[in-house]
């Protein structure tokens, strides 16, 4: 019914904008598909990258600077090279096996659920004609010549100084949080991992079970030695980095 | 005067609380002097009260509580109650139901208490020596006096709840005391027979109580009596009788409840010389007495009433002829004579009926307390064909056994003959079926009761011998103390002269004159000529000899007659094995299904099944719970997806 | 004259249905981050559109607290994934199922 409404929009607007979008948008939606679809992780992150530059375009073609700078350099910058580190350290070369779905009915459902979610966001945004809402609540942007950089500046460090500030906090809890998390287990008499203490100290016997795993958990050294030794040896765990301070009695 | 009746029900209650204390204590026989003395002083306050009650003028011998209860009290069909203004206190105010515990003094409640508490003393007198070197002596004089006690309430009360209270009272007594050496499993049985039975007439009582208020508003008698039109119609003057009747019959042990009386033989003899012969069975009589302005009202009730106590008193002397344990016979011969008063109740001779209840207290609590005197001194041996010329042993128990015996076989001039003449005479007058049917009970009873005299008192000396079962000869008899022997004395005068107070030819000072003002105009009297009396009375007298004759012919010197016991006789008409087959049986099963079925199957079945739903239903949640987080995910964009299509749902 | 934002809209929209299709459906768990990356995008782009169309700053001020969150996530979750599956042979996310009913 408000079809005509976008359509209308898109026939009074001007060309290049029109190539634009309709570039952004193919540029976009392909590395989503990309994303989901890649066997190879790397893969997947280079379609992200290709998505979130899309993303960067569409926030330039309306008028937010900033944010596509920032987008560019936290998302494509920062985060997409952690994903690259992370997959590198976990092993680069696993192909995983999309074909296959071990979970039942997971994906008709949810091809079934995303698909409804998806056409009724868009009926109701459509019934609401599409924008909603109070204008200029927190600052109107391009409002007496400024940029939208000093807009925003201002509105975080005055409007939203206490979420910058809780921001900031989160920031430095996440980074002292992920090194705890990622840091090695250092010596044979430290205190093991927390999370996978339970599951691997119990199956040491199978190697059919897919959740027995040989535990990073060392502990009092000796007294484990041969059970989970040999499970550790069984296993054979291709990792590249796991050279220091291995179990005793077990092979490099 | 008349104030000390606030002492005759105190004394045994007193006596009873400190018996309860400090008896054990006090051990025998203090507690047994104790436990008489209390009876004692209640009899002498009761003759107190009757010194005071006789001496008030005869219109204005009905007292009770104040004005304030009930409305219809000062206008009572009794002439003129005086206001005497005494209750103890008000009991129950709910609605519309004021119940006062208060006393209702009447020449009937006055006779009654006479004799309840005479013949008690004299009983309790009995048992200190009876019950010498019982290891439970104080603990039966508790009961004893509880027992008294229970039995004032009864009789003294001026209405039907506290009058039930008595009931009750006297019935849990009786249990008490049937169930005295509760280590025998029959005494124990017996025991929970009388309470049983009673338990069912009791309903009877209740529901008559609950008929009453709802159409009258009221529990008190005069009260009732006044409002007694009220209950007319819808057959509602009925269904009360009858169902006051239904109670009488259980504790009165009539016919359909009466199976209860011969086997309650197992309590100790001088609870059935009180009990069953003498109180608590003239319970019965006593209330369709008291309520004899509702009886007026329904003759096809006092039918019924007449009916059952003339097949009672006729059924219970056939058996009486049959038994072998002394004891048996004579609670069989206390059923049927109760069927006679019950009779005489039925025909509307009241006065006839109290008359016979008071000289029966005398003769059969005489009886029972002779059979006592017997059995302790055989050493507790109770059949009769192994007992035999102890007439040279026990010289006192066999005279005194001698009066009691002719009185009740209805001897001229023993109290005896005028008492169940005057009940004839009433019955013959209002209808002769039931009168044939006395007459003919009368020959049972002096048969059978002629028959137990002769086998105890003559013949050979049979309990030299060993029993054909093997048990042991006794040794020589000797005879009761002087504690047993006094009350037996006693009892033998009035059994000979109680007569006196109500002879047919006598108009004035009579037991008729004195319980006009209860009974009235409400009395059937029976209008025969004199000439139809004298002939009543001889063929009366005729009857009773006849079958003394028979009796001392058969039995004087032969014990042995199985065909005049027939097994039929012997086993009650195999009246219990009716019952156990009827009633008991199907109350078994029934509740064995209850057992078995409702209760392990659907009950606990309804109960676990509980259970297991909440487990088979926390089973099938729980597989929801995959521990895949992908599904979990699937979960949330479930959700998404339902607030969505409840937006939509919203929007169009 | 631009295009209006309805066309915007519906690409975040599709751009989120394929992000959430992706989480449901890979197992891979970096992968996973990926798209939720991807939906974090969708909604920064209708974000940005709001504040356009409405002339408001919030919208702008909102994606850039969005973009401070999604980073600190990124690195808390791959922080996780690290101590988790470090030395293993897959990383697959159904290899974490133990907590089941």
């Amino acid at each position: 019914m408000s079809l005509t409404g976008p359509a209308a929009t898109l026939l009074a607007a001007t060309v290049p904008d029109v190539i634009t979008f309709v570039l952004c948008a193919i540029v976009v939606l392909s590395g989503a598909v990309g994303v989901i679809t890649s066997r190879h992780a790397v893969h997947a992150a280079l379609s992200l990258v290709g998505t979130l530059f899309g993303v960067a375009v569409l926030f330039i073609e309306q008028h937010a600077y900033f944010l596509a700078a920032v987008q560019v350099i936290v998302y494509a910058g920062a985060i997409v090279v952690l994903f690259l580190f992370v997959i590198m350290f976990l092993g680069v070369d696993r192909r995983e096996n999309i074909a296959t779905e071990p979970l039942k009915g997971q994906r008709p459902l949810a091809l079934l659920f995303v698909a409804f979610s998806l056409a009724g966001v868009l009926a109701l945004a459509a019934a609401a004609n599409w924008v909603t809402g109070a204008h200029k609540v927190a600052g109107s942007t391009g409002a007496g010549h400024h940029t939208d950089t000093f807009l925003l500046g201002k509105s975080i460090f005055t409007t939203y100084l206490w979420a910058f500030e809780i921001t900031a906090g989160l920031l430095v809890i996440a980074v002292v949080g992920a090194v705890v998390l990622a840091r090695r287990p250092s010596r044979a008499h430290d205190a093991p991992e927390p999370l996978v203490a339970s599951s691997a100290g119990r199956d040491v016997g199978g190697p059919g079970a897919p959740a027995a795993s040989d535990a990073p958990k060392v502990t009092a050294g000796t007294g484990a030695g041969p059970g989970a030794g040999a499970a550790t040896t069984g296993r054979g765990s291709p990792t590249p980095t796991g050279k220091v301070h291995e179990p005793s009695g077990v092979g490099p | 005067m008349l104030h000390a009746v606030f002492l005759v029900p105190l004394f045994p209650l007193v006596g009873f609380v400190v018996l309860l204390a400090v008896g054990r204590r006090l051990g025998e026989p203090v507690a047994g002097r104790i436990g008489t003395a209390s009876v004692a002083g209640s009899f002498v306050a009761a003759c107190v009260t009757l010194a005071g009650l006789a001496g008030r003028p005869s219109g204005s011998q009905v007292l009770t509580c104040s004005d304030s209860c009930g409305a219809g009290a000062s206008a009572a069909g009794a002439a003129g109650t005086a206001a005497s203004g005494h209750s103890f206190f008000t009991w129950i105010t709910v609605g519309g139901l004021h119940v006062k515990v208060a006393i209702l003094l009447d020449p009937l409640s006055m006779t009654m208490v006479m004799f309840v508490t005479g013949v008690s003393m004299l009983i309790h007198l009995y048992s200190i020596g009876y019950m010498k070197g019982d290891r439970d002596f104080t603990k039966f004089f508790v009961y004893m006096n509880a027992f008294v006690f229970s039995m004032l309430v009864l009789v003294l009360a001026d209405n039907l709840l506290v009058t039930f209270v008595g009931w009750e009272g006297v019935g849990l007594c009786s249990y008490w005391l049937v169930s005295f050496w509760f280590f025998r499993d029959t005494a124990a049985s017996a025991g929970k027979k009388a309470f049983i039975y009673n338990r069912i007439g009791d309903v009877g009582f209740l529901l008559a109580m609950f008929l009453i208020f709802s159409k009258t508003g009221t529990l008190t008698y005069l009260s009732v009596f006044a409002h007694r039109n009220h209950l007319v119609g819808g057959g509602a003057v009925v269904a009360a009788v009858l169902l006051l009747f239904l109670a009488a019959t259980g504790k009165s042990a009539q016919i359909p409840l009466f199976n209860w009386l011969p086997d309650a033989m197992e309590g100790p003899t001088p609870v059935s010389a009180l009990i069953h012969a003498a109180t608590m069975v003239t319970a019965g009589v006593y209330l369709m007495c008291r309520v004899n302005p509702l009886l007026s009202l329904t003759p096809d009730a006092r039918w019924v009433i007449a009916a059952i106590g003339g097949v009672t008193a006729f059924v219970a002397a056939t058996i009486a002829c049959a038994q072998q344990d002394i004891k048996r016979g004579l609670a069989f011969s206390t059923v049927s004579q109760i069927g006679y008063m019950v009779l005489a109740v039925g025909t509307g001779s009241y006065v006839a009926a109290i008359f016979l209840m008071v000289t029966h207290a005398f003769y059969k609590g005489l009886l029972f307390l002779g059979a006592g005197s017997v059995i302790h001194g055989l050493d507790d041996e109770q059949d009769m064909k192994r007992m035999g010329g102890l007439r040279r042993f026990m010289p006192w128990t066999y005279v005194t056994f001698l009066c009691a015996w002719l009185a009740i076989a209805a001897v001229p001039p023993f109290s005896g003959f005028w008492a169940k003449g005057d009940v004839l005479t009433n019955v013959y007058a209002r209808t002769l079926p039931l009168y044939a049917l006395g007459l003919l009970t009368a020959f049972f009873t002096a048969y059978y009761m002629s028959r137990i005299f002769f086998l105890t008192f003559t013949g050979r000396e049979r309990w030299r011998e060993p029993a054909p079962d093997g048990r042991p000869p006794h040794r020589t008899p000797h005879e009761a103390p002087w504690v047993m022997r006094a009350p037996l004395v006693v009892l033998a005068f009035f059994s000979v002269f109680a007569g006196a107070v109500n002879l047919p030819w006598v108009h004035v000072g009579t037991l008729d004159e004195w319980l006009r003002p209860v009974f009235g105009h409400r009395l059937f009297v029976a209008g025969l000529s004199t000439g139809g009396q004298v002939a009543l009375a001889v063929a009366d007298a005729v009857v009773a000899v006849a079958a003394l004759y028979v009796a001392w012919r058969l039995w004087r010197r032969t014990t042995d007659r199985p065909a005049l016991e027939p097994m039929f006789l012997q086993r009650v008409w195999y009246w219990d094995n009716f019952y156990d087959l009827v009633i008991g049986r199907p109350g078994q099963a029934f509740a064995r299904a209850c057992a078995v079925v409702v209760d392990a199957r659907v009950i606990d079945g309804a109960v676990n099944g509980i259970g297991t739903l909440v487990r088979s239903t926390a089973r099938g949640i729980r597989r929801v719970q995959t521990g895949y987080v992908r599904n979990y995910l699937l979960g949330i964009a479930f959700g998404l997806a339902a607030i969505l299509a409840f937006m939509l749902s919203r929007t169009w | 004259m631009s295009i209006g934002p309805a066309w915007y809209l519906a690409l975040a929209a599709v751009l989120f249905a394929l992000g959430g299709i992706g989480v449901l459906v890979r197992r891979n768990v970096l992968v996973m981050f990926m798209c939720i990356e991807l939906m974090l995008n969708a909604a920064n782009l209708s974000f940005v559109t709001f504040s356009r169309v409405l002339g408001d700053i919030g919208g702008q001020s909102l994606v850039f607290f969005v973009l401070v969150v999604a980073a600190a996530e990124v690195v808390v979750g791959l922080g996780i994934v690290v101590a988790i599956f470090r030395r293993r042979a897959n990383t697959t996310a159904d290899d974490l199922h133990e907590m089941r009913g």
